[in-house]
């Protein structure tokens, strides 16, 4: 080829294609406009107001709000409570997602029923869920009675009343809900890794843990982060479970930014407060988001072909 | 030249997906205001279709959203309702049944967007007070003025739904809260009468304790049955004055709250709550009084329907379920009658025709309000139809009711949404063992001050 620069080229093709393109977009852009950034914009401009959802909106507070939910130790709760699962997701349920998606990789009689069981509890819903488990885990039910049969007796916590054992309750839970998602996700990049690299590697005489770490782990690089990219805004917007089965309880020791915001803006009628919470969480979630695309992912999107090539 | 229809096309059919997207969205069922907007005109398009061409009418709509979710209760209501039709072809009566906190939320959204129902579940108090002060009900006092009266209905009722003297709903149920207890387990403890005084009560709870009975059932994750416990310590210990004053002014760093928290905390030593506790739910704390599993709680005149219906029996403990009135505290200034109590009610939204009051007015008719009785869904604050509360211990609630000389009502309803989860929460914390009785009263009044 001549030095012909890929530019894009003015003309007739490339202006109906971008109009093409932009006309398709935008009924998903308005309905996301209306739907998410609108609200997003109204939160901001409530929580300038202390407002209980009945008064006209007239009591302008101005960052007082932020300032009083920084102070509270209901805030300081949820906020660590987040982090907490955040943590816990990455420490200990994405790295056993990867070790199930690993033992599933090969093949074996039974392999598929292994796989459905291990996704079903992704597929129940989180309302159920919480249902199910709070009625388990009352005192002297399922969950308890199974424990003193199998003689450990002694380990039986309050599981859900405890405030300082409530969070390792929730987390194993959800823990439970989600790590099947994830090992199907990490099994789908497995299968993208070629077999050969991993016999070529045995041959030059690597042992299994030496494929894994120097083969399989940066093959699957991409697949894993974004699970765990997933993960982390899953946590963030943790409600529906937490809701269910303790409403942020006992004494406010399982919070999380999303139930805190619901409490204040229904249950005490400061919509203003509320808001003021819902765009903390907002501000939060972003900055991760945002941090975690520039930083960690930037390797997987670096090289693609962004640019338009005729 | 191919490439204008394909623009064509793809333009014609945004505009289309849009177009239809705005348009549906006005039809389609949606959870909120406009769903009962579109229902109502929906229905008085049909009602006018139907109605005889004698009477001319005109067809009228009732927005009536009430939380009776179980039998009796629903049927009674839908009875009255459908009586009310029959007697008025033109008025149709559309009932939306919700449960307690959905009910809360769904008519906080429906109010924001200026959707009131013309009638609705009402507690009274704080709540009322800031929906009156929002402009959403409707001032019904020349209205109802023939009609409910301190003479023909329960004046400490009536106020309830009274704000700055003027009327805003009628209320349909009112009672008193007190302590329900199992005969049975009582006597198996060696227990021969209901502890009259706090002390004794403290004697009967180790009595249980020793017996291997759970005594006192409450609920942690629900927080506002044993709030109620807490404030009949306060109202026995400072008197029903002093506990007016501190929900007035908004200081509870007062001797009779910290009082009231440390009889709280000799209560706690004891152990007398049931496994869980902490985590239980209203409906859990009822079953285990149901399933005769714990020996008393402190609970309000529905404790009996909603024991009987989480029970596994669904018949609750029967003729072993007895009443007594709170014990009073020993050197207490408040008076043995004085209660905390409350009940149920129906506010008038703004827009509510007067096909909606007199159908308000039918309700509390004494035919109705005997139904009312005679099901047990509540007890009627209308004078002359006592004697229809045929259930012996609804009775004896009754009897506490009219000698009552001093009525809170309850704390979370009194005071705003947001304080009265303060109190929730802060007396929670007394019975879960996390808080002390000094750091209750001062964060109620921290509280309080940054309302």
């Amino acid at each position: 080829m001549s030095a012909v620069k890929a530019i894009p080229r003015a003309g007739s093709k490339f202006r109906t294609k971008w109009l093409t393109i932009v006309l398709f977009l935008l009924p998903a852009v308005f309905v996301f406009a209306l739907f998410v950034l609108l609200p997003v914009v109204q939160a901001a401009h409530y929580s300038l107001y202390k407002w209980n959802g009945l008064q006209p909106l007239d009591n302008f507070v101005g960052l007082k709000n932020y300032q009083t939910a920084f102070d509270s130790s209901i805030f300081k709760t949820a906020i660590s409570n987040n982090v907490l699962i955040i943590v816990l997701s990455l420490a200990i349920q994405i790295p056993f997602s990867l070790f199930l998606a690993t033992l599933l990789n090969r093949r074996f009689r039974g392999r598929g029923i292994f796989r459905l069981i291990f996704f079903l509890p992704y597929v129940l819903s989180e309302a159920i869920t919480g249902v199910v488990f709070s009625l388990m885990l009352q005192p002297g039910s399922l969950v308890d009675s199974g424990m003193k049969s199998a003689g450990l007796g002694g380990f039986i916590q309050d599981w859900l009343g405890d405030p300082n054992f409530v969070m390792i309750t929730l987390f194993v839970i959800i823990s439970w809900k989600y790590f099947g998602f994830h090992m199907i996700l990490l099994l789908a990049g497995l299968k993208g890794i070629p077999r050969e690299l991993e016999e070529a590697a045995m041959i030059d005489g690597a042992g299994r843990l030496q494929v894994f770490r120097y083969i399989t782990l940066p093959l699957i690089g991409p697949t894993l982060r974004v699970s765990i990219f997933l993960s982390m805004i899953g946590s963030l917007q943790l409600f529906d479970m937490v809701w269910v089965m303790t409403a942020g309880g006992p004494l406010n020791a399982s919070n999380t930014m999303a139930i805190a915001m619901f409490k204040s803006g229904f249950k005490n009628s400061q919509l203003g407060y509320g808001s003021a919470f819902a765009v903390i969480l907002f501000l939060f979630g972003l900055a991760l988001a945002l941090a975690y695309q520039r930083f960690v992912l930037r390797r997987d999107i670096e090289g693609a072909v962004t640019a338009y090539n005729g | 030249m191919k490439l204008v229809p394909q623009r064509l096309l793809v333009g014609a059919a945004v505009i289309a997906l849009v177009a239809g997207a705005c348009s549906s969205s006005s039809t389609s069922p949606s959870p909120s205001a406009t769903a009962s907007a579109a229902a109502s005109s929906a229905a008085s398009v049909a009602a006018s279709a139907t109605a005889s061409p004698a009477t001319s009418l005109k067809p009228v709509t009732v927005e009536w959203w009430h939380i009776t979710t179980t039998d009796p209760g629903k049927a009674v209501f839908q009875g009255i309702a459908d009586a009310y039709m029959a007697a008025h072809p033109n008025v149709k009566i559309n009932i939306t049944i919700l449960e307690n906190e959905a009910f809360k939320t769904k008519l906080a959204t429906a109010m924001q967007s200026g959707q009131v129902p013309d009638l609705f579940q009402s507690w009274g108090g704080g709540t009322m007070q800031a929906q009156v002060d929002a402009g959403m009900l409707k001032d019904i006092t020349s209205d109802v003025a023939s009609w409910a009266t301190k003479d023909t209905i329960n004046e400490g009722a009536l106020k309830i739904y009274q704000i700055n003297g003027k009327q805003y709903g009628i209320p349909w149920d009112m009672g008193m809260i007190g302590v329900w207890y199992n005969k049975a387990l009582f006597t198996k403890a060696g227990i021969t009468a209901p502890p009259a005084t706090w002390d004794d009560f403290l004697a009967d709870v180790t009595k249980l304790k020793t017996a291997g009975i759970t005594p006192l059932a409450i609920a942690g994750k629900d927080m506002w049955p044993s709030m109620h416990l807490w404030t009949y310590l306060t109202l026995r210990i400072g008197g029903g004055d002093a506990l007016a004053q501190m929900v007035k002014s908004g200081n509870w760093n007062t001797p009779a709250c910290t009082a009231a928290g440390d009889e709280v905390v000799k209560l706690n030593a004891l152990n007398p709550y049931q496994d869980g506790f902490k985590a239980a739910t209203y409906d859990m704390e009822a079953a285990a009084v149901g399933n005769a599993k714990a020996a008393m709680e402190v609970m309000g005149q529905w404790a009996p329907t909603v024991q009987a219906a989480d029970s596994t029996t669904k018949k609750g403990i029967g003729t072993d379920l007895g009443w007594f009135p709170f014990p009073t505290v020993a050197n207490g200034k408040g008076a043995a009658t004085d209660g905390v109590g409350g009940g149920n009610g129906i506010a008038v939204g703004k827009n509510a025709s007067p096909e909606a009051i007199d159908f308000l007015k039918f309700f509390n008719s004494q035919y109705n309000a005997n139904k009312i009785n005679s099901s047990n869904i509540g007890m009627s604050p209308i004078i002359g139809t006592e004697a229809t509360v045929t259930d012996v211990n609804l009775q004896a609630v009754l009897a506490g009711r009219a000698k009552a000389t001093f009525m809170q009502l309850y704390l979370d309803q009194a005071t705003s949404p947001a304080m009265g989860t303060a109190i929730n929460e802060a007396t929670i914390a007394l019975f879960d063992g996390a808080s002390t009785p000094a750091k209750v009263c001062q964060a109620i009044t921290d509280a309080a001050k940054a309302q």
